[in-house]
């Protein structure tokens, strides 16, 4: 039988370059080395063509001294000392912030309007449906520009400024609030708060472990409340409040002093948070219908009210659903924030391929950068939601 | 799809080689001069309502275009804002860039420009509030300061508030148009540009006569056309038509008189405009090239005037811009 088998096969092999195994093969190594070969001309072309019109390339520029102003810096930054490599960070600090804040906002409110658009209630759907259905068929960029000149209309001139409580202000340049100053003895607050969250999460873990044990339910909250905000405030006292606060005061231009929110930021958060959110509401409320009618019905046969019902039964099951469009809005709102270019907000794309790319002239690499950039930051947060996703997956027993 | 690779491949080369083309000949060809230009700025670029553009700089192209092809209305002007101009000229999406640059040596280098002259001296200077109360950009200690990024205004500000040891807020816009109506809506306390520029855009606020400019002008901005480097012909006519403007201007020779002056028998006259020797020829134009400027552009007095002068709503004093025997440092080079 075997014979015979090997006999067929020996007479019945094709010769190989008919054998599809070495032909696929083959084809995809010389689409391969097409592509590189492509690739290697357009560089080469383009550092050809540099090279023939004297404009400078290479990464030279990168310690070069920048010699212009940023509004808004995280990290130390002059105009005189700092490098272009400098405005780089600072740039790339600025959409990150604008990014984290405006997803963490985003996601927040796209669920409160998702849930709401399923609301029973008839008016509360209708809003959420009225305002998904508004936001996200208008462009982000007139969004933006709408919100930014709402902030700089509406409030009044720095001369006026409106005082808040707690010695902060508020006027079309900004929100002025007082700024911390950590004195001597704080960090052992920063650690008590450190270990009060810690203790915290291990509670919780072992009272839910107890609970699922014994069915017995352990005082949650209280504790957790004790460990994360006793336990700091107790070392504060005891360290003797070693914190004071800069106060913001009225200059002969500005406010001066404190911690300034900038206007530009403001209105580039609204209406990032606004338009993804509408987004956002759309994917909760298709997850929360993609939950079989069934599971709801079954927890309300079991005596679980509406709201623990939407919190233990439907969103844990509607998460599989959500959490793969989410993380395209996630990446859609990080991308769009480059929109801040209109409204002057100082994030990645308006320092470095603005102001860094015009004063170097050196398009090309500072493009190829700042896309690297993008691209980075992009699949780090497609990574960091597949992880999520992975734990939320339905998991067959 | 081998035969498709290998035709992709030589389109690459096709693509290296045509990098470096001759621009006069191009330009010819097309019909058309294409110009990088302001498009917001009165008196230097700007088109009206019927979409007609004027402005000194627009002159300034138009005189190119009816240089080369007696016509000047040849020229296809495309608005850059100051961040994009310059990758706009290197790629070649236009053939000359004159949108009040200012000319600097890393400009001129690293960026892979060739400026051919200046046909504005300009300085940089803020408005303020009058409300402020403010006589001197001393007293701007502490202040915001709206301005235009990619510009050379941005580092300027920089350094000025540094040298005099006063604290700065700048808020950077990308095109002037967000900065000046950012300062309109109270958002910095100045807005700082070249001074012209600071005229033509006091006019467009919403309350011209509520703001003022400051008497200090804190830096060197002489604003002129550039064209990319590697090629030397184009850069050569780029150069004598403004040096023949200012020429004609010196000598004289006004869009009225042009045809007497024809008959002239004063022998610079007789180079300038082409009775005399082949000039425009050597620079790959014909024999009347200065003639056709003059006569359907003007000479740089006529420019100047009808633009940012007294003929036009800006009223800028000539100053530094007059020429070198009356008071100013506007000079150019003998045609002979």
């Amino acid at each position: 039988m075997s014979m015979h088998l090997t006999r067929a096969g020996a007479r019945g092999r094709p010769a190989f370059y008919n054998d599809p195994r070495i032909r696929s093969l083959a084809y995809q190594f010389v689409l391969c080395a097409v592509i590189a070969f492509l690739v290697y001309g357009a560089v080469a072309n383009a550092v050809d063509n540099l090279r023939r019109a004297h404009i400078a390339s290479g990464f030279g520029f990168w310690d070069a001294s920048a010699g212009f102003d940023i509004s808004q810096t995280l990290i130390p930054y002059s105009a005189q000392t700092s490098t272009y490599g400098r405005a780089f960070w600072v740039g790339l600090l600025n959409t990150l912030l604008v990014a984290g804040l405006g997803i963490v906002l985003a996601t927040a409110l796209g669920f409160l309007v998702g849930i709401a658009r399923l609301s029973k209630n008839w008016l509360l759907a209708k809003c959420a449906a009225g305002y998904v259905e508004i936001i996200r068929n208008i462009p982000l960029l007139l969004q933006l520009l709408f919100w930014y000149n709402a902030v700089l209309k509406s409030l009044p001139d720095v001369r006026d400024s409106i005082a808040l409580p707690g010695g902060a202000f508020l006027n079309n340049r900004g929100l002025f609030l007082p700024a911390p100053n950590f004195l001597h003895g704080f960090e052992t607050v920063i650690v008590a708060a450190g270990v009060g969250l810690a203790a915290a999460f291990g509670f919780g873990r072992w009272a839910r472990r107890r609970q699922e044990r014994t069915g017995e339910r352990a005082p949650v909250l209280w504790v957790t409340l004790i460990f994360v905000v006793g336990l700091p405030a107790a070392v504060f006292a005891l360290r003797g409040f070693p914190l004071s606060f800069d106060y913001p005061q009225a200059g002969r231009f500005n406010i001066i002093g404190g911690f300034e929110v900038l206007p530009e930021l403001v209105a580039l958060l609204f209406g990032l948070t606004i338009y993804t959110a509408a987004f956002i509401a759309e994917v909760v409320r298709a997850g929360i219908l993609a939950v079989a009618r069934g599971q709801t019905e079954a927890a309300y046969s079991l005596g679980l009210k509406p709201g623990l019902t939407l919190r233990l039964i439907v969103v844990p099951q509607a998460m599989r659903v959500i959490v793969p469009p989410l993380t395209s809005q996630y990446l859609n709102l990080t991308k769009n924030s480059s929109l801040a270019v209109a409204i002057g907000y100082p994030d990645l794309v308006q320092v470095f391929t603005g102001t860094v790319l015009n004063q170097t002239g050196q398009a090309v690499e500072v493009v190829a950068i700042t896309m690297l950039v993008y691209l980075t930051i992009s699949l780090v947060t497609s990574l960091v939601m597949n992880i999520y996703n992975r734990r939320v997956a339905l998991v067959e027993r | 799809m081998k035969r498709t690779a290998v035709l992709i491949i030589l389109g690459a080369f096709a693509f290296a080689q045509s990098a470096s083309a001759q621009t006069l000949k191009t330009v010819k060809d097309r019909g058309l001069l294409i110009c990088g230009a302001n498009g917001t700025l009165a008196g230097f670029g700007l088109p009206d309502a019927q979409g007609k553009w004027t402005g000194l700089d627009v002159d300034v192209c138009r005189a190119i275009a009816a240089a080369i092809f007696n016509d000047a209305d040849k020229v296809k002007f495309v608005p850059l804002s100051a961040k994009d101009r310059f990758t706009a000229l290197q790629s070649g999406e236009v053939d000359v860039l004159v949108r009040n640059t200012t000319w600097t040596s890393s400009r001129d280098t690293s960026l892979g420009l060739n400026f051919t002259g200046v046909d504005y001296y300009d300085g940089q200077g803020f408005m303020v509030r009058k409300s402020l109360k403010v006589n001197s950009a001393l007293e701007l200690n502490g202040a915001s300061v709206c301005v235009q990024q990619g510009t050379t205004t941005e580092l300027n500000l920089a350094d000025y508030f540094r040298a005099h040891n006063m604290q700065l807020k700048s808020v950077t816009f990308a095109t002037a148009n967000e900065a000046v109506k950012a300062y309109d809506a109270g958002r910095c306390d100045s807005y700082t540009t070249d001074a012209s520029g600071l005229a033509a855009e006091r006019l467009r606020l919403a309350n011209p006569n509520d703001h003022v400019i400051l008497p200090e002008i804190i830096s060197k901005e002489p604003l002129g056309p550039a064209v990319r480097h590697g090629d030397d012909q184009w850069f050569d006519i780029v150069k004598w038509v403004l040096f023949a403007m200012i020429n004609a201007e010196e000598l004289g020779v006004n869009s009225k008189n042009v045809d007497e002056m024809l008959k002239s028998s004063n022998p610079d006259v007789k180079r300038l405009l082409g009775t005399e020797g082949n000039y425009g020829e050597q620079l790959g134009l014909t024999k009347d090239w200065v003639v056709r400027i003059v006569r359907l552009v003007g000479n740089y007095g006529e420019v100047f005037e009808r633009n940012v002068g007294s003929g036009s709503p800006l009223k800028i004093d000539r100053g530094l811009n007059k020429l070198w025997n009356k008071g100013g440092i506007q000079y150019a080079p003998p045609v002979r």
